[in-house]
């Protein structure tokens, strides 16, 4: 039997890695939504598109202070030494996150300041998925650290790979956001958005290939397992599996048949993205400086928190989905004006 | 200015301003689940509109609470990751149980709360609103839990440098944690009341005077209960406080020498505390009154600053006069609220012109105490950031002064901007007041007014005068 050192750190990975994941594809499509906000036909396009999101957008963003919160728990070394050498993309992220959510409540609440509001939650969505994209892309790239403490200063995060990853993440939430509204919407939003997911699904791909092209020249050694020896042939479906979704997704997005399908591919899409990076860091939390190992909290935090998160998060899921089901099906301009 | 003072000033300008919403939306939460109920017991139409009016504000003042939470959620690994490396583990998981019990629950039913009325039966509705109260005061349970151990920390092991937890039970219920706990929850329903009292003695002067009426002998009828129950909980704070960190007390009544044996302690009720020569200017004291308030005895002693060495000090000015001004609101509170229920009982309440006028005055007292008791806690736990076990300067990380200068003037200036723009649209908000059939925002058409026979046109907030 192994112990319970080795394997909760494992475990807590993966918790990690989930509460990530749903982070990215749920925020992500509101960003999305966000992201393409500059290219509206007029305001009340862009009422519609907001309130496809209205009701949930908190408890989506809420998957982002879940990540923070349990990478504290069962990271508290790696949660210090990440957040404070990346400075200055945090403060980014969370100023852009403030003008993103405020302009939900403020938007409808304005008239003369109304595109005030529409300008902010554009630059703050925008903004917030670039900063992200960037915290991304210097983390996998690995940080300056010695004895623990970050020594990079305060541009230490900052490479031509992680303004790289920064583009990606913008476009990546852009095709998340328009297949969401391919979903929610009818009528010109829907028509606006089928237009713009095939570009978009191919500008993602492209970027896809440039990060995994990249990827082996860093120095942090991500991805060297996918290199050495016969691992490239045990992990080549992730790739292959990539280029089946996204050509689904290129006929879907102008289908009629479903309006449910792009969306649930365009999420396969950063599933598999998610996954091969995550493959790629393994077993480093840190690259190339803390494994999980050595950066795991005490076993008494490690399990206290495990206990809450095993008889929470069901209820929380179970919740969650339960308010998509109320505010299910399209929202429409029309209904209800007279 | 080094990256240390910089560090403690940006956490407390974002947490205070942070704080300000949460103290507002636990109350309210809690009050619209009451108006709720009213509605669904008596079907009056009033009950409907004032909780339509009060979600209005709800929203927007929630909706700030959320944005800046997102900050503070990082900040501890920003400015303090020497605090996360040390007492992450017990932090981390507070947090991690916070988020999952309350904030998941407060966003998903704030949803439905919002735009589920007429998607849902109005029984599920009334679920989701007191959710959503559930929700905010679960949160105060966990944060104050993480906040009361950094005052008294309890239930660990230091292992290598870092808090190893043994006992989760007295982490969480470490012997600040019920005195804390209690005194924040009233704190945050007395903040709301005296908003709410305000707001309806606003309303006594024009279209909406019914409403103003209900609001405010709501206010009035609460205020005078909770409050004595709040200055008998806080006098048992400072008693805990006495026996866990001796300093900051002697810091509250800037306490630097011992008066000599049997001669008991000084209230002190005005000075100029002077730090450098350890003593008090101009200081205006009762003898004896501190000794009777801290050890009900007329001679008792407490700890003098002076009894350890001025780098464990707190700092004594800001801590000394917090405190002044938080329990001077809470006595001005109490009394307010007693006349009044004089003046009620007399028949009185709006033949006295210049009750509603003071309770209009009155607006931001729950605000201004309740920040203020937190600056006594905080100051006065300096110079440790874990009480005994972590020196602040050692909780800082290494980013640079001038780094923590821009942040610093980021903060203050986006909050500005939003706070001021968020403050503007409660006040378009309240001068619109209550509206006959609101039923809420609705999907279909922002937050307009639905299409009923006798609503006015959708119109928004800002074109109404
Ligand atoms: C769970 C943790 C936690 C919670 C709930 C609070 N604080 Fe705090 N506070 C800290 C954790 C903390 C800290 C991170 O531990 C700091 C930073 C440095 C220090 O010594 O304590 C701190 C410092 C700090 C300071 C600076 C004190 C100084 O350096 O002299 C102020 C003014 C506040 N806080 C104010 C507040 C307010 C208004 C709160 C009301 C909600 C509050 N804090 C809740
Ligand atoms: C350092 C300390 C704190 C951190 C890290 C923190 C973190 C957060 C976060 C991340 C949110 C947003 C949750 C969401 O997405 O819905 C939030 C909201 C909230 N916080 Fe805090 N918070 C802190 C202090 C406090 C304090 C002291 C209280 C009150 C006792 C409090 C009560 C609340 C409540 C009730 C909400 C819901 C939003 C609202 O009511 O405005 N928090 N907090
Ligand atoms: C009038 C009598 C009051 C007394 C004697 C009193 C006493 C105290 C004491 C001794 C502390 C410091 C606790 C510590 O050692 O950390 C404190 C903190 C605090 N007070 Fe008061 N208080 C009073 C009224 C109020 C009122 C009216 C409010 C708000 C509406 C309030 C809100 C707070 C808050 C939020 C804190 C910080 C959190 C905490 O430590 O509990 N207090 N109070």
């Amino acid at each position: 039997m192994m112990d319970l050192s080795t394997v909760l750190p494992v475990v807590w990975f993966g918790v990690i890695g989930f509460g990530v994941l749903m982070y990215v594809v749920l925020d992500g499509f509101v960003l999305g939504i966000g992201i393409l906000a500059p290219l509206r036909q007029d305001e009340a396009q862009l009422d519609l598109m907001m309130n496809t999101a209205a009701p949930i957008w908190d408890g989506n963003e809420t998957w982002l202070v879940l990540g923070g919160a349990a990478l504290m728990a069962a990271f508290p070394v790696a949660y210090a030494v990440v957040l404070s050498s990346l400075y200055l993309p945090v403060l980014l992220m969370v100023m852009a996150l403030v003008f993103r959510g405020v302009a939900f409540e403020f938007r409808f609440k304005a008239h003369r300041s109304r595109r005030l509001w529409s300008n902010a939650f554009a630059a703050g969505s925008i903004l917030a998925a670039f900063s992200q994209g960037v915290i991304l892309g210097a983390l996998v790239k690995g940080l300056p650290i010695a004895d623990g403490v970050y020594v990079g200063g305060a541009w230490g995060w900052f490479s031509p790979f992680s303004m790289l990853t920064g583009a990606a993440l913008v476009f990546g939430y852009a095709l998340l956001g328009s297949t969401w509204l391919i979903l929610k919407t009818e009528g010109h939003a829907q028509a606006l958005a089928r237009q713009l997911t095939r570009p978009l699904a191919v500008v993602v791909l492209v970027f896809m290939g440039l990060v995994s092209a990249w990827l082996p020249s860093l120095d942090s050694r991500v991805m060297a397992r996918w290199f050495a020896g016969d691992a490239f042939l045990w992990l080549l479906p992730v790739p292959l599996l990539v280029l089946g979704v996204s050509a689904a997704l290129w006929s879907a997005a102008m289908s009629a048949r479903s309006d449910l399908l792009p969306f649930l591919l365009a999420m396969a899409l950063f599933v598999l993205g998610f996954a091969g990076l995550v493959l790629g860091m393994w077993p480093y939390l840190v690259p190339p400086t803390y494994t999980i190992w050595q950066a795991a909290a005490p076993e008494s935090s490690l399990v206290f928190t495990m206990v809450g998160l095993a008889v929470l998060l069901p209820l929380v899921l179970g919740y969650t989905v339960w308010s998509y089901r109320v505010f299910r099906g399209k929202i429409t301009a029309e209904s209800g004006y007279h | 200015m080094d990256a240390l003072l910089l560090s403690r000033v940006q956490f407390g300008f974002v947490i205070t301003f942070h704080v300000l919403f949460p103290a507002f939306t636990i109350g309210l939460s809690s009050f619209l689940a009451f108006l709720e109920w009213r509605w669904l017991r008596t079907h009056l139409p009033v009950w409907r509109e004032l909780y339509f009016f009060w979600q209005k504000i709800f929203a927007v003042s929630f909706g700030m609470g959320v944005v800046s939470g997102i900050v503070m959620a990082f900040q501890f690994g920003t400015n303090w990751p020497g605090l996360s490396r040390v007492a992450g583990s017990v932090i981390g998981p507070l947090l991690s149980y916070e988020v999952l019990t309350a904030f998941f629950l407060e966003a998903s039913f704030l949803g439905v709360m919002m735009f589920g009325w007429g998607r849902i039966s109005e029984r599920l509705h009334f679920f989701a609103t007191c959710m959503v109260a559930l929700g905010t005061l679960f949160s105060t349970f966990w944060i104050l839990a993480s906040n009361s151990w950094l005052h008294t920390p309890a239930g660990f092991q230091v292992i290598d440098g870092v808090v190893h937890p043994v006992n989760w039970w007295r982490v969480v219920f470490n012997p600040s944690f019920p005195y804390r706990l209690t005194h924040m929850a009233l704190g945050s329903f007395i903040t709301t009341c005296f908003v709410v009292g305000a707001i309806g003695a606003w309303y006594l002067r024009g279209v909406h005077r019914d409403a103003g009426l209900r609001l405010l002998k709501l206010a009035v009828a609460f205020a005078a209960i909770i409050l004595p129950i709040q200055i008998f909980v806080g006098d048992q704070h400072g008693l805990n406080t006495l026996e866990h960190q001796p300093m900051k007390i002697a810091a509250i009544e800037a306490h630097w020498h011992s008066e000599g044996e049997g001669k008991g302690v000084p209230l002190v009720l005005f000075t100029l505390p002077n730090a450098a020569q350890e003593r008090n200017d101009h200081e205006i004291a009762i003898p004896r009154l501190g000794s009777l308030i801290l050890t009900h005895s007329l001679n008792g002693e407490i700890a003098p600053l002076t009894s350890v060495p001025a780098q464990d000090r707190p700092p004594v000015t800001p801590v000394f006069f917090a405190f002044r001004i938080m329990v001077g609101l809470g006595t001005l509170m109490l009394v307010l609220a007693w006349v009044s229920v004089f003046a009620w009982w007399r028949g009185k309440l709006l033949q006295w012109r210049w009750l509603p006028a003071v309770w209009r005055w009155m607006l931001p007292a729950g605000f201004i105490a309740l920040v203020s008791g937190w600056f006594v806690t905080e100051m006065g736990r300096q110079p440790y950031a874990v009480y005994g076990v972590l020196r602040t300067a050692d909780a800082v990380g290494p980013q640079s002064a001038l780094m923590t200068a821009i942040s610093l003037a980021v903060y203050v200036a986006g909050y500005a901007f939003v706070f001021g723009w968020g403050i503007w649209y409660l006040v378009k908000i309240v001068k619109k007041g209550p509206q006959p059939y609101d039923e809420g925002p609705s999907l279909a058409h922002g937050e307009r007014t639905p299409a009923r026979p006798l609503s006015a046109a959708d119109e928004s907030i800002e074109e109404t005068k």
